[in-house]
Order: structure tokens, then sequence, then C-alpha cells
């Protein structure tokens, strides 16, 4: 059974097993509008948790996604390149943007659950 | 007596046909035009030259074997579709255009005159120095204007923008930090600053560190003092800054800025508010790039050609880059090369090729003649006048953030009063263009909410002024009322309706390409 | 003042709704001791349109404009003839006074063209997309060197020997503050050989073609060498109208094309304004510097342009923009949309001809005066000449007869004095027969 939490910068995180499957949230994709383009990382490259590991365009913003956790990319989302609006219409699951290798489950852990996301975005 | 039925009828009719389409697709003066490479065709020329002949064997073998696909067009046809789309155009000369921060001023066309005369337009860059010497003169003249103006003891005059003039004053204070041994990589900015400055100076490989701005728009002194110190190179200062406000704490910050063994970069984007009455010499800055194409009016003609030439204090001047332009016994001299340099000049470098935008000079300096020291003064006093009065007429209606105050060229409001309306500071936007008017710049600068800056610049009467001012008055008391019946899909009259720019953006067209052919790119 | 509408009564009516007293007033934020009275000015009062023109005509007559003789200078900026359509079209207040197109229901007139412009220059280059010019083409090699740099994540970029020199400088000013420029040693008349010095750090090779003295280098040989160790080829062309007689660049696998437009459309202008061209290929597109205009629909589904892919820019990049440009070279990228429109296909290949032609004859006269031999075998309008004396001083002594004979290696090149007695010579359309023989007389005689 996997399990998701999610960041104070409006990431969401799935794991299973040791593999994290990484996004934005659909509070995000609101905020954010039309996607436009998506820049994702290549796979192999290692990441920290907190260092930047994506972009995602609207038409007048530009934004940096960060890894939420950290490990080596073993994928990007291959649709996103083709259509970036899967983005807007399925941020929580077709939209997806990369999967991770956890390196460390200590820092999953740490992260928010659905409820105090939820929380969380009611207060902004 | 005999009825004459026939011929013009006088009556002026009625406009309920409004809206019918017509058969063609044009509506009046209003026409469709299509691309040139649908208009053309094979084999047609708008220019007659020569078919001659000439052998190959000079070109090595690398003579073009497919051709290059673009179309041929007559002359008339050219003329015809280049008139056809400049008028899907708004300009200056039709209309005011009050954009904040980008000086939209009238334009004078004996500029565009004294430009094409042969001894300044028709001379190549690198045509022997002692048969240029009127070229040099101007731009020796032209320096001597912008020193004397600004209270600074030199200027680099080949940067071709203002970016690049911000480029320019950078590397000056890198080279300069380098030349006293140091290291400093921090640059702080404030939060209001245009996008330029940080996007220059991290070019320039120096660090950002932003400054925030106090409640009443300006630049926190606490704060800057608090961030500076032994690894801060500069500071990036607009003044007047972009929300339209003299920085009163100026010549504290410079010298907090010097004091910190740091320099002072001042973006010049509005030394139109202040030239003729405050020299930024004055102030303590170290280097200001000045946009010919907003304080001098050089024409902004769809988005450049600019000039960013920058001027240095005497602490960064040595560091100016190539070309330098000295004058002695024989006349005016440019020096291009490290091999000949004066004593202490020490160029960081070379901005471009040749000597700069001498097509812009040669306005600026027309403008700067006509205007003379008196009327540069009286620009700058009529564009901080216009701007108030426009405060002063609207600030009941529109909200003022920094409204209590005097404004300098530009009045700034943001979108609180649109509060509730429905209508989005993009939708008042676009019903100005529905009355005629080109839009104030929206969304920046970002430390106001939904910002709308209005630059109405010295070259609109009175009666214009009042005109405009009436016409956002009841823009801004129907949306207040939330009548958004004008808003909604605004704007409606011009000769596009809003374009969809995701979906330029998601899959990009940056070209034409022949249907007929397989897409090339793909 | 003739530019100021406001009377002195307006002025007054205003002050009085902003409700204070004086227009020093308004001034109340600048620290008083910063404000200066006129006079503190050491600068003449205004003056009459009669005078001005007056002041500036005198000034005008102090240079030898290049149309009042013989005039043979190229490297970097040559003399085309401007059809006058030209200059009438893009004095046209629309285009002429018309901001940044930021409101695209009101600039369809400039996006269009832009959009024209795109697609000339990705034809004319043999790339898949342009962008809407940049300042000239010295930056546009440089803004291509630091996209090289951004693409490969290398360091490294070498530069031809035959790349214009003030190009070299400009390269070494932006380049060198990310990564590092090497420069291969001029050879002039003969390729250089890039080649040899592209290593696994390499993130560019920058050769120009026809280059600085006027040969035509292949750089299909050079694209393959580079293209081997992972880095790209920028072909850099100074003269755009060799375009219509020699393969395009893209044809010759090169990654990017930066070039200088200015002999389309504009006059030489003693160096400025001009208009940059940059093209690539369609997948380095999100790495592309300046503007960009697209094809899109509005809300009625009429076809329309805007300025697309802008996140690109420091206007929303902020500091982690591809470049900090923010403007393009609107009304000279008009000019040339527009001369190149009145040429077309057939128009071009016509003007590179002529071009060619001229050149050919020129070198074939000039060859023949002792003292002086052509040394570039293959060039498109320009070439080098080899004197028995130094090339400054002959040109120096020519232009006291009235001819402008060309461009002295040795003013782009001070330090080496193996290039003294060279001297770079370009003929165009705009030179007549009578010219060419004023030139070989000319000469024959300083070098006698």
């Amino acid at each position: 059974m996997s399990e998701v939490r999610f960041t104070d910068q409006h990431e969401w995180v799935r794991l299973d097993g040791d593999v994290a499957t990484i996004g934005i949230t659909k509070y995000a994709a609101e905020q954010l509008g039309d996607v436009v383009y998506v820049e994702l990382p290549e796979t192999g490259r290692k990441v920290g948790a907190g260092g930047e590991a994506a972009v995602v365009e609207s038409v007048k913003a530009a934004s940096e996604v960060y890894a939420p956790v950290g490990g080596e990319v073993t994928a990007s989302n291959p649709a996103l390149s083709e259509d970036p609006a899967k983005v807007n219409a399925d941020p929580e699951g077709e939209g997806w943007f990369f999967k991770l290798k956890l390196a460390d489950k200590g820092e999953f852990a740490k992260l928010m659950t659905a409820d105090r996301y939820a929380e969380f975005v009611k207060g902004l | 007596m005999t009825m004459n039925n026939q011929g013009r009828p006088s009556a002026v009719g009625t406009s309920e046909n409004h809206e019918l389409p017509t058969i063609s697709g044009d509506r009046g003066l209003d026409h469709e035009e299509p691309l040139i490479f649908e208009i053309g065709r094979d084999g047609m020329t708008g220019v007659d030259l020569p078919d001659v002949q000439m052998s190959e064997t000079r070109l090595g073998g690398m003579r073009r074997r497919k051709p290059i696909g673009l179309p041929g067009l007559s002359e008339p046809e050219v003329i015809r579709h280049y008139v056809r789309l400049s008028r899907m155009n708004y300009a200056i000369d039709a209309g005011l255009y009050p954009l904040g921060s980008c000086t939209m001023k009238h334009n004078p066309r004996l500029n565009e005159k004294v430009a094409r005369l042969p001894g300044f337009g028709d001379l190549h860059p690198l045509a022997p120095q002692s048969t240029v010497q009127g070229a040099l003169e101007l731009i020796g003249e032209l320096m001597m204007w912008l020193t004397t103006l600004t209270g600074m003891p030199a200027v680099a005059m080949s940067p071709k923008a203002g970016a690049h003039g911000e480029l320019c004053g950078l590397l000056s204070i890198r080279a300069a930090i380098a030349a006293r041994g140091e290291v400093r990589k921090r640059i702080l900015v404030p939060a209001s600053a245009h996008g330029t400055n940080p996007a220059t100076a991290a070019f320039a490989g120096f660090v950002i560190d932003e400054v925030k701005g106090t409640a009443d728009g300006r630049v926190d002194m606490v704060e800057l003092e608090g961030k500076l110190g032994p690894d801060v190179a500069a500071i990036m200062l607009t003044n007047p800054n972009t929300c339209g406000l003299f920085e009163r704490d100026i010549r504290h910050m410079a010298d907090a800025t010097h004091k910190a063994g740091a320099y002072f970069y001042c973006d010049g984007a509005n030394f139109n508010a202040i030239a003729g009455r405050v020299r930024p010499g004055d102030l303590g800055i170290d280097a200001m790039h000045i946009n010919l194409h907003k304080t001098f009016s050089t024409p902004h003609g769809g988005g450049g050609p600019g000039a960013g030439p920058v001027v240095l204090s005497a602490a960064l001047a040595p560091f100016a880059p190539l070309p330098l332009l000295v004058r002695d016994s024989r006349g005016f001299r440019l020096i291009e090369d490290r091999d000949e340099l004066p004593a202490r000049a020490k160029p960081f470098g070379r901005m471009c090729a040749f000597h700069g935008q001498m097509g812009m000079f040669v306005r600026a300096l027309a403008y700067m003649l006509s205007h003379g020291r008196d009327g540069v003064r009286q620009a700058s006093e009529d564009a901080v006048l216009s701007a108030n009065y426009i405060l002063a007429s609207l600030k009941d209606v529109m909200s003022a953030p920094y409204g209590n105050g005097p404004c300098m060229h530009e009045a700034l409001f943001d979108d609180s009063f649109l509060e509730g309306s429905g209508v989005t500071t993009l939708d008042f936007a676009k019903a100005m263009i529905d009355e005629g008017y080109h839009p104030m710049t929206m969304y920046f600068p970002l430390v106001v909410h939904g910002a709308m800056l209005i630059e109405p610049t010295e070259s609109e009467s009175k009666e214009s002024l009042d005109r405009f001012i009436h016409v956002l008055r009841e823009l801004a008391l129907e949306a207040i009322a939330k009548n958004t019946v004008r808003f909604d899909g605004a704007p409606r009259y011009a000769p596009r309706r809003r374009l969809d720019e995701t979906a330029a953006a998601r899959k990009p067209v940056l070209r034409w390409k022949r249907k007929d052919l397989p897409q090339a790119a793909e | 003042m003739r530019y100021h509408p406001l009377t002195p009564d307006d002025r007054l009516t205003m002050l009085e709704r902003i409700g204070v007293t004086n227009v020093d007033a308004l001034f109340r934020d600048v620290p008083q001791s910063a404000v200066v009275p006129l006079s503190a000015f050491d600068l003449p009062d205004g003056q009459g349109e009669l005078e001005v023109e007056r002041a500036l005509s005198r000034m005008a007559s102090k240079s030898v404009a290049a149309g009042a003789g013989p005039f043979f200078c190229g490297a970097g900026a040559y003399r085309h003839h401007v059809p006058a359509a030209v200059d009438h079209l893009i004095q046209r207040s629309e285009f002429l006074t018309s901001y940044t197109p930021y409101q695209p229901e009101i600039a369809q007139g400039t996006l269009q063209y832009m959009f024209e412009f795109q697609t000339q220059v990705a034809l004319l280059t043999g790339m898949e997309v342009a962008n809407a010019s940049l300042y000239d083409g010295s930056t546009a090699t440089a803004e291509a060197v630091l996209m090289a740099q951004r693409i490969t994540k290398r360091p490294k970029a070498i530069l031809s020997g035959g790349l214009h020199p003030h190009y070299s400088e400009t390269v070494e000013t932006m380049a060198e503050l990310s990564g590092q420029v090497v420069r291969a040693k001029a050879t002039p008349g003969k390729p250089d050989d890039v080649i040899a010095l592209i290593d696994d750090e390499t993130a560019c090779v920058v050769v120009q073609s026809p280059d600085v003295f006027g040969l035509i280098r292949d750089l299909k040989p050079i694209a393959a060498a580079a293209h081997a160790r992972g880095a790209l080829l920028i072909a850099v062309v100074t003269e755009i109208v060799s375009l219509g007689l020699l393969e395009a660049p893209g044809l010759q696998d090169a990654d990017i094309v930066a070039a200088e437009g200015q002999s389309i459309g504009n006059g030489l202008n003693f160096g400025g304004p001009y208009v940059g061209l940059f093209a690539t290929r369609e997948k380095f597109l999100r790495q592309v510097p300046g503007r960009l205009t697209g094809e899109t629909v509005d809300a009625a589904g009429k076809r329309g342009y805007v300025l697309t892919l802008s996140t690109r820019e420091q206007h929303i990049r902020r500091e982690k923009a591809t470049s900090n440009i923010c403007t393009n070279s609107g009304l000279c990228c008009l000019a040339f949309t527009i001369h190149l429109s009145l040429l077309g296909e057939e128009g071009l290949t016509r003007l590179a001809r002529l071009n060619h032609a001229a050149a050919c004859a020129l070198a074939d006269k000039l060859d023949k005066v002792k003292g002086a031999q052509v040394i570039t075998p293959t060039f498109f309008n320009e070439f080098t000449l080899k004197l028995s004396k130094p090339a400054a001083n002959v040109v120096e002594a020519l232009a006291k007869k009235g001819i402008i004979a060309g461009v002295p290696v040795s003013r782009l090149m001070p330090h080496d004095p193996a290039v003294r007695d060279l001297l770079i010579v370009a003929a165009t359309e705009t030179n007549t027969d009578e010219d060419a023989d004023a030139f070989a007389k000319g000469l024959a005689k300083v070098l006698s």
C-alpha cells in the first residue's frame, strides 16, 4: 500500500517500496494556471532533499520544483513533454513529474500527511 | 422643379448593421493581411538587378545547391503589405501611450532627418579615422552632454541598450574590485527592481541578495545597512524607483555603500524625471546607464534598437570598455586596442563590435540641442507635473498605494479598488484598448498587487490628459459598480480579440512552413 | 519649446488640482542640497529646428561619406543599396513610435513582421528556428557561445582565427565570466586548424564564413569533428548577402548560426544600430536568448501572433533568465524583413551574384598592380591583399586621393606585426567599374 505525503512547497510524494513518485499538488497546479512546459531531470541524476529538480512553466511564470526527498532519479514522465496540460488535468495522478530511488526513508516520514497539507493550504 | 434622386444620399443611415460579417473579411479601413509567404510567388522580385554571368572558381565548391524558399513580391505588393501591417499597431504618434517605466514620449522627426545625413548615416565604422572626424565630434559632443547632465566624469558609449549598459556598469565594478585584489560576490537589489537588474547581476557572475521595501515604497535602509558587508560588490537601485518615487535616503545609501567598500549602481531608466535638476554624480552614484530611447527620445521602434551609454564615477572610469574616444592636437581619435591605451586606462573588455549605436547618438544629440538645458529641465518638470495631475485626479476612485505624497514621473495604482468587482487589472487594461488607449504597465512593479503604472510623459497636452483621466474615471466607476460589460472579453474593437498565449507556448509555431511539404523541423 | 504642449496657464491649473503652489513642491523628496540651478549646467539653451539642423549638418560635413567616392570597406559592415521603399516604410509612425508588442491585440503589425523575419532568417541560414533578432552580430555570437555552454554544460569556447577580432573580444568579455575562451591563431588566406583544439571540455567551436579575411570555409568537417567530441558548431556570418550564393550553414551541420544582418535593409551608420540574427535547431529552443514571436488564435478564432516562451526572459525569470537582454533590434529587423521581401529569392540570388562578380573583377585588377597580391583563393565579395607597404599608410595615402581603399588588418590586430601589410577589400553592387579602375590606378601610384 503506497502512502502519499506533501511539502509546504506544494509537491507530493508517493512512496512504493523505496521508489518515490513526485509531482505538484492540485493546489499548486491551480495557482500556476495553464502549464505550458515542464523541464524534468534526466535519469541517473542524484538530487538532495530540497534541491532543484524540475521547472514548471505557465505562460507568465516559471517555478522550480524541489525534490522533497533525496535520491537518484529513475524515471521522468515522458507524457509531460508531449502534453504539459496533463499537469492541470490530473496533477496528482497522470501529471506526475519524476521518480526517485529514495536514499533515506526518514526524510519521507518528516513530510506532511494529506490532512496536515489540507490544513496548511487552508491557512494560506 | 425636377427632383434629382440620383447620386449620393446625404443621410448618415443607421448603425444597426455594425456586426454584419463582410464578404471580404475586411472591415472598412481594417484589412486582414496574410503573410508574405502566402502572397509571394516564384520568379517575382521588387528590386531590378542585372543577371550577371560569373564563374564559380572562387567559391571553393561551396555554392548553394537548393533554393532558399523566399517568396517573390513586387514593390507595390510589399508596400501594401507593410502599410497594412502598420495599421494594426498602436503608436505614440497616434495616441497617449502611458506605459510606466517605458517613457513613450514624442519622437521629433528632425532627429530622424539628421540621423540620415550621409555624413552620419553613410559612414563605415572602420573607415580611416581622418575621414570620420565629424562623426567622432558628434560622439564627443554627446559625451559632453551626458557627463554634464549627470555630473559624472566619464561615459562608456558602446552599450547597445539599457540591459547592455547595466552589464557594462557591473563589469566595470567587477574589474575595479578585482584591481583592488578583492573578491566580492554579493549584489544587493531591491525587490522593486526591473527584472533586468537581477538578470544582469547573475549574468555578470554575482549572487543576488534582495532588499525589502518599506511601507512607503522605498528601500528599507535598516535592512540595506544590515546586509552591507565586505562581500558586497554593489547595490543596484533604480532612482526614481519603479514605484515612481524618489529615494529620499539616497545619499545616506551611497555613503553606507561606499563605507562598506562597495559601489553604487543606479538604473537610469527613470532619469527623465530629474534630468536638468538633479545630477546623479552629486548623489554618490558610481555608474548609471542612460536609456537614450527613454530620456532622450530616440524612437522605440517596436522594441528596438535602443542605446545605453553608461556614465561612470572617477573610481570606475579607468575600467570603461573599448573603444575609447580621445581628443588631441590632431583631432578626435578612437582607441580600439589595449596596445595604445592612455595612462590609467584598464578597460575590462569590449561590449560589441565597432563603437556603439551611432544612429541613436545623432537622434539623442538633436533632442538635446533642440531642448537645451532649459528644455531638458522643463521636460522633467512637465513629466512629473503630468503624472501628479493624473494621480491627484484618479486617486479618489482608483487605489494609489503611495498616493499620500507626490510621485515623480509616473503614478502607481494597485488593484484594491477592483476587489470584489470581478474585474482584474488585465481586464481593466484591455478595456482601455477599446477606449482607444494603450494600456499602462501592468503587474509591475512586483511589490504592489495588480500594479498599474502610468507614465504620461511631458508630451501630452492638458486636454489630452483630461480626456484620458475622464475615461479612466468612468471605467473605474463602472468596475466598482460591478458593471462588468465593458471588461468581459475586452478588447472588442481592436484588430484582434484576446489571443491564446497558452496554445502559443504549448505548441510553439515560430515560423511559417509550406503546407505541402513535410514539417522540416520534426 | 515646440515639443511641450503644456502652457503656463495649464501648469497653474494642474498644480491647483494637485494642491501645491509650484512644481518644486513635487520634488520635495529630493534632498534640497542635491537640486542644482540651471546655471550649474554648462550647456546651451534650446534652439529651433533650423539652428539644430544647421549645427548637425556642419558636423556631418566634416566626414567623408562612403558614397562620396570609390569605397571598399567591409570587415563586418557593408555598403549596399537599400531600396527607397524600405526607409519609407520603417518611418511609418505605427512602426517607428510603438513599443515592444506586449499588448498583442494592438501590436499585430510588429508581431507579424517579427514572425516573417523569424521565418526568413530560418530559411536563409538553413536552420529550424530563429529569434526576433539581437543587438548585432557580435553580441549574437557571444550569446550563441553562452547558449552552447548551457547546453553542453562545458566551459570552453574555441574561436577560429578567422573570426572578426571585435567579435572575438566581445565573446571573451561575455563568455569568460562563466567559462574559458581559446582563440586559434589567425592564418590570413588559409583555413586555420580549429579541429586540433577541440577537446572534451569544449562546448563549442566558433567559425566565421566567409571569414574576416574573406575566405570561404567548409564547415562540414569542423561540425563533424565538434560533434564527435560532444561539442557544438557555431557558424558566424558577417555578410548575410553571401547566403544568396553560398551553402547555408544549417546545411553544413551548424548547431547555431549567429549573423550580422546589416547588409540587408540597413545602412552603415558608423557601426550601429545593426541587427543580430540568431538561428538554431528546434531541440535547443528553450535555451534560445531574446524575443520569440509565435502563431496562435484570438478569442474569435482569427489567426494572430504573440510574444511567446517569455518565461526564458529577464522580466519573468529575473536572475534565472537565459540572457539579460530585453530588447531586439526592432526597426532594423523590420528594415531587414522589408528589404528581403522586396528582393525575394530571385533578387537575393542576383544581388549575391552581382557582389561576387564585382569582387572577382576588382581582385583581378588589383592583383595585377605591382606590389599587391590577392591572398584569399576563395571569397564572396571581400578578399585580402598583401601589399609591399604597410596597409594603414596605403589607406591613408589613398584617402587623401578620395579613395577609401578598405580596412587594414592592423586596425583589427595592431599587436600582430605579421599582418601589417594586409588590406581587407570589399566590393558590392554599389561599386562601379570606374571605382575599381580608380582604386587600381591609385594603388599602383602609392605602391610605386
